[in-house]
């Protein structure tokens, strides 16, 4: 696995204060072989915090709970939410659920693939644009569908990439960064 | 009790036993492969992933794994219907296509539980070309091999490193069939806290972790004229080496194992026994000293390396505490460059040292940077016993078929005290032995130190020295040295001496033994051999062996002098770091 810059997590990021004092609260006991169950949790509430869980925060938590940093590894790598690398300011999400793939969301994420110039699961060398896949977004009428952080694009057609994109930062990209 | 049938035959089996606990009564085989269980270690893997032991139940819709279902009252169980047999044929029949179809060069061929069991299953390959694995080799250690795509995720490792020896190197990395056993984030093992222990090695069932070979090294070594090659064996090699010569388990097999090693063209055969004694000496100089002194007790031996890795990683706050002292390994070879070439009139330079170790971390350790005197390494090469059986095999050597002969002078004289260094408490009776006499200036009559033998894992004694009482504690596994080591830093115990080694029962069990079937048998007949070696010398405390004498006043002076501490201690215990590990 290649080395991922840290922009948020090295040194004193205040972020690590507010997730010890998420562990904290949770009292977690050292010799509890069941402290791991709440694991999961503080994982959702770390990527909140961090957008990412890399390495570094990964150790913390494990210092935390008292195990292994492979056992936090290993439970990171499992589950499709939580991701060890940052995501861009401007997330791409390109559903692979059933309606989506038939209807050909494959080929739409080759063109974000190629529009960008990064693969899925990877961010812009500027930290601008990441593309990820996921599941079901629940919105099988409008597939193939496509999510630009919060937003969601309907019908996409091959060829598109661009024109998404651009839509979507004059409609909410830097603006909505300044403000 | 519950009663149940398996295959039309009633059996009784406490409550909480599994069907395959219950087979067993009858003496029936049902098949496993990812099961493993050993008593003595309190060690059980039941995770029930490969699905051999499958049976069929009365009234269950799907087969269960015999591994780890608990039996029920009036259950019927049948292991060999048509339906049974076709599905666990199936299942193996999957893993095997999904495994590299490289037996001939595997270092594990002959051994591995898979190829054994498609052997006895008539197993045939029908889906060569499906879908397989892919990931990179793991060559990024001086001791451990990993091989992620022999791997068939039964897990043994896993549970032996993170719950056993409570290490936490591996985890099961991804999803899905692209899984993998590995280190946090898929990092190679050297970016782990792997300390090298190996107990991974002796459960894995397959290739996929296994000893970096140094076989090719030695033979090369022997052939080269310019150099002489000169080999020590540990004290728990002599014991095990006979199981891979088809001898029963604990067969003491010294003699025979030094005149093959003669005969593969070695320049002198030495034991590291006598290593064993160097280090009791020195340690035991330092025991006193910081008995005496009171001051930085407990005083913890640093023969192993591997758990010596275990306190840097887990411990750093008491680095202070283990012996500054080398193993014996180091020590043997430090000697047998200084004191033994100046004898012989060679110079060091040309002189290579093989170590036969029943361990794998000895190979890591041998390449610390900080493991050399004067600027030349202490030792070159450390093979395991497994690769000296391979060796003596390949060099024409059948141990049943050999006159015994005795180990090369000086190096070859040693006591009872350094051969049961092999087994748990053995390094700290062997140090009582000497602290004793040398601090009471009494003779010790009875040398046997009981209290302190046998392989549960955690052992105590008070001994009275006259000046006062010293509390010891004789501990093997990680696992139960990270109990007592919490313990002293609470301060819940207090003790003066322990002694620790990372393998459950001592370096009888090491990661470099012969593999075992029966595990807790065949450890329990080679400590026996260890005590039956001690019992049957005529020296058995280590400040009594001449040559150790003759040593120090020829050569080294004091004990815990000048040149002692230049050849025998690892002067910057600080240097021995490889890897930082800034949280563990």
């Amino acid at each position: 696995m290649t080395e991922q810059k840290n922009p948020c997590c090295t040194g004193s990021n205040p972020g690590y204060a507010e997730l010890g004092a998420y562990i904290d609260a949770l009292k977690i006991d050292p010799k509890d072989p069941e402290r791991k169950e709440m694991l999961i949790m503080t994982l959702h509430k770390a990527q909140s915090i961090f957008g990412y869980l890399p390495a570094e925060v990964q150790k913390f938590v494990a210092k935390k709970f008292s195990i292994p940093h492979a056992d936090v590894s290993g439970v990171i790598s499992f589950y499709n939410y939580f991701t060890t690398t940052p995501k861009g300011k401007t997330n791409i999400s390109i559903c692979m659920g059933t309606a989506c793939y038939v209807n050909g969301s494959e080929k739409i994420l080759q063109d974000f693939e190629k529009a960008l110039g990064i693969k899925s699961g990877q961010v812009t060398a500027d930290g601008r644009f990441s593309i990820e896949s996921l599941r079901c977004v629940g919105a099988c009428g409008l597939a193939p569908v496509v999510l630009i952080n919060e937003h969601v694009y309907g019908k996409v057609k091959q060829g598109q990439a661009e024109k998404i994109i651009e839509e979507y930062l004059i409609e909410y990209g830097e603006q909505v960064e300044v403000q | 009790m519950i009663t149940l049938t398996i295959d039309g035959r009633e059996v009784s089996v406490p409550a909480g036993s599994t069907i395959l606990d219950a087979a067993k009564k009858l003496n029936l085989k049902i098949p496993t492969l990812c099961y493993l269980e050993l008593e003595k270690l309190h060690y059980k893997n039941q995770v029930a992933s490969c699905r051999v032991c499958v049976v069929e139940v009365e009234g269950r819709r799907n087969l269960a794994p015999a591994c780890a279902t608990p039996v029920t009252p009036g259950m019927k169980v049948i292991t060999n219907s048509k339906r049974v047999l076709s599905a666990r044929r199936k299942n193996l029949e999957l893993i095997i296509s999904n495994h590299p179809f490289t037996c001939l060069t595997c270092l594990k061929s002959t051994e591995c539980e898979l190829q054994t069991m498609a052997w006895e299953y008539d197993v045939q390959v029908k889906y060569p070309n499906g879908e397989r694995m892919r990931h990179k080799k793991d060559h990024s250690s001086a001791a451990l091999f990993r091989d992620p795509d022999k791997c068939i995720m039964c897990r043994r490792c896993e549970t032996m490193c993170n719950e056993v020896q409570t290490v936490g190197a591996l985890t099961a990395f991804g999803r899905g069939f692209d899984t993998i056993v590995a280190p946090a984030e898929k990092n190679e093992i050297v970016d782990s806290p792997c300390v090298y222990c190996g107990q991974c090695v002796t459960v894995c069932p397959t290739g996929a972790l296994i000893g970096h070979s140094y076989v090719n090294q030695v033979w090369n070594a022997l052939f080269d004229e310019t150099k002489k090659v000169v080999v020590q064996v540990a004290p728990a090699v002599r014991v095990a080496l006979g199981e891979e010569f088809g001898y029963p388990a604990g067969e003491i097999v010294t003699g025979k194992m030094v005149a093959g090693l003669r005969r593969l063209g070695f320049d002198a055969v030495f034991d590291t026994t006598f290593g064993a004694d160097l280090t009791i000496i020195e340690e035991g100089t330092e025991i006193i000293g910081r008995v005496t002194k009171n001051e930085n007790l407990p005083i913890l031996t640093s023969c192993c390396p591997g758990w010596i890795n275990f306190i840097r990683y887990y411990y750093p706050s008491l680095e202070y505490m283990p012996s500054t002292t080398k193993s014996p390994q180091q020590m043997t070879g430090a000697i047998i460059k200084s004191y033994y070439a100046e004898k012989m009139g060679w110079d060091p330079k040309d002189i290579v040292v093989v170590s036969i170790m029943p361990c794998i971390a000895k190979k890591y350790e041998a390449s610390l940077p900080n493991q050399e005197s004067y600027g030349i390494r202490d030792v070159d090469y450390s093979l395991t016993t497994r690769e000296l059986a391979k060796i003596l095999k390949e060099g024409s050597v059948d141990l049943r078929y050999i006159e015994e002969e005795d180990f090369d002078s000086p190096l070859g004289v040693s006591t009872g005290a350094g051969v049961i260094f092999g087994s748990t408490g053995g390094v700290l009776e062997a140090a009582l032995r000497s602290v004793y006499e040398l601090v009471t200036k009494e003779t010790l009559e009875n040398v046997d130190f009981v209290a302190l033998r046998g392989l549960d894992g955690a052992h105590e004694a008070v001994v009275d020295l006259g000046v006062r009482k010293i509390r010891v504690a004789a501990v093997s596994g990680l696992g139960n040295a990270r109990k007592i080591l919490d313990k002293v830093v609470s301060g819940e115990e207090v003790f003066d001496v322990i002694e620790i080694m990372a393998c459950p029962g001592g370096c009888i069990n090491g990661g470099g033994q012969p593999y075992a079937k029966d595990r807790d048998a065949v450890l329990q007949k080679r400590m026996e051999s260890l005590y039956k070696l001690d019992r049957e010398d005529k020296l058995r405390k280590s400040h009594e062996n001449p040559e150790v004498i003759a040593l120090y006043k020829d050569f080294l002076g004091e004990p815990g002098g000048h040149k002692a501490h230049d050849l025998l201690h690892v002067e910057n215990f600080e240097a021995s770091v490889m890897k930082e590990w800034e949280q563990f």
